[in-house]
């Protein structure tokens, strides 16, 4: 189990699996703090400005949080690549939807999808943001979260990039949440409540971040 | 009923493949694919042609030699069958099936419908055993107790009979859901334990060696198995692989 990208093709799932997981977690914490813009500016701006400002979270988590998103998007290109290469002929007549659902045969696909949308939102919001804090040092204002937040959804091109962005997310997140425990030897017994728990949060996340979106899109 | 019958035909390994369609009559409702295919070859030989080469032997869903991709499908469009249980019934007068070879770089083709499954066989030799000395101390088997859970997980693993369909249907050409019914079969039993660690590393470095894809956990091998061998095996070939790592 050595090496950056493993050897051992169980190892490989492992190594997917807890970079899933860490993105699981993070898209949590994520949402919670942009469905505060909802009901408070004032709350928002004040989480906000905590996450922006705050050294652990700038200095050890945000770098962890890039690593662990590259990782995975680089596992998965690579994992998709040894495995089309596995088989060098196709099946003239292949019936998958018989046997498997269309999301657990399409990750790389909706994955990818949602890697493009990352450039996008990198640019919206972390590109701005480290400009504004590290090379144009511009003085420290924690009320300008929400404004930033505002002005990216003013844009109905932008809205609806997101909004498709997060339906990928929410076929992503159907087959990869439950996988990414299937992965890790999670026990059959505690397997189904974990399908129902990844079937709700693959829904919910996602459903709220558009609400999110449509929400500053047609109030402000 | 009559049939248009499209099939993937090989002369050797080496040789280029190709669809060929075939017209076969006078089929039975009550034959299985087998029988049909029995039908077509007599119907060739008659005509001075060369007979579809494909795989059988018990014709009795135990044997997992009859390895066919019927219509897009590992062993056909129904479940908990290998080929030579699949009946014509499942097919309608008129109907065009297409059969294909198991598709895997780490089963080639032989001759047109006939693969070389030889890479199951090394992960079997990699890991697949226990190590007991059967000459004259042998324990009786049923002095060591076993509870019937485990016993019963164990015997669902081992129903299975390495057909490949796992394999041919999985779309990264994995070959987890056998490895993991091998595994899963020792596993359980206190018999298997003492090897458990070397066999879990070794049976999945022979895979790996074997070019079969990575389990993306699709699930479309426990659905097309036709013993029903379960993904929850999977799972265990998995803890027993990071136990054996750590």
């Amino acid at each position: 189990m050595s090496g950056i990208i493993p050897s051992s093709s169980v190892a490989r799932k492992f190594a997917m699996a807890i970079s899933a997981l860490f993105l699981v977690f993070f898209l949590l914490m994520h949402v919670s703090i942009n469905a505060l813009s909802l009901f408070s500016k004032d709350a928002f701006n004040t989480a906000s400005h905590f996450m922006g400002t705050n050294p652990l979270i700038q200095f050890v988590m945000q770098p962890i949080l890039m690593v662990g998103i590259m990782y995975h998007i680089i596992m998965g290109i690579v994992l998709e690549l040894k495995n089309k290469s596995a088989r060098s002929i196709k099946y003239v007549v292949n019936k998958g939807n018989a046997n498997s659902t269309w999301m657990s045969r399409n990750m790389i696909y909706t994955g990818l999808a949602i890697f493009f949308f990352l450039i996008l939102h990198f640019k919206h919001f972390w590109v701005e943001e480290i400009n504004y804090k590290y090379i144009e040092h511009l003085p420290s204002d924690p009320n300008r979260y929400y404004d930033e937040l505002v002005e990216t959804f003013h844009s109905s091109i932008t809205t609806i990039v997101y909004v498709i962005a997060f339906v990928f997310l929410s076929l992503h997140l159907l087959h990869g949440f439950q996988s990414a425990f299937q992965s890790l030897g999670v026990d059959s017994r505690k397997a189904k409540c974990i399908k129902t728990l990844g079937k709700v949060y693959a829904i919910a996340i996602p459903f709220i971040f558009i609400v999110i979106a449509l929400y500053h899109h047609f109030n402000h | 009923m009559d049939l248009t019958l499209k099939i993937w035909r090989q002369k050797s390994p080496d040789s280029k493949g190709k669809m060929v369609d075939y017209k076969v009559t006078d089929i039975s409702e009550h034959m299985s694919f087998l029988e049909m295919m029995d039908v077509l070859n007599e119907q060739l030989v008659a005509k001075n042609e060369e007979p579809v080469a494909f795989d059988h032997d018990c014709r009795e869903g135990i044997c997992g030699m009859c390895s066919m991709y019927i219509n897009g499908e590992a062993h056909g469009p129904d479940r908990g069958i290998t080929t030579c249980q699949l009946h014509m019934r499942m097919f309608n007068d008129g109907d065009t099936i297409t059969i294909e070879p198991f598709r895997a770089n780490a089963f080639p083709v032989v001759k047109d419908l006939v693969v070389d499954r030889t890479s199951f066989e090394k992960i079997q030799q990699a890991g697949g055993f226990i190590s007991v000395n059967t000459m004259g101390r042998t324990t009786d088997a049923n002095n060591i107790l076993i509870s019937k859970h485990d016993a019963d997980e164990a015997m669902d693993a081992a129903t299975c009979i390495g057909c490949g369909a796992c394999v041919a249907t999985c779309k990264n050409s994995s070959a987890m859901l056998f490895v993991s019914a091998k595994v899963s079969q020792f596993a359980l039993l206190p018999q298997g334990r003492v090897e458990a660690a070397d066999r879990v590393l070794n049976m999945i470095k022979q895979m790996d060696e074997e070019g079969f894809g990575n389990c993306t956990n699709t699930g479309a091998c426990e659905v097309e198995c036709p013993k029903g061998i379960s993904l929850t095996n999977i799972a265990r070939l998995n803890r027993e692989y990071l136990k054996a790592s750590l």
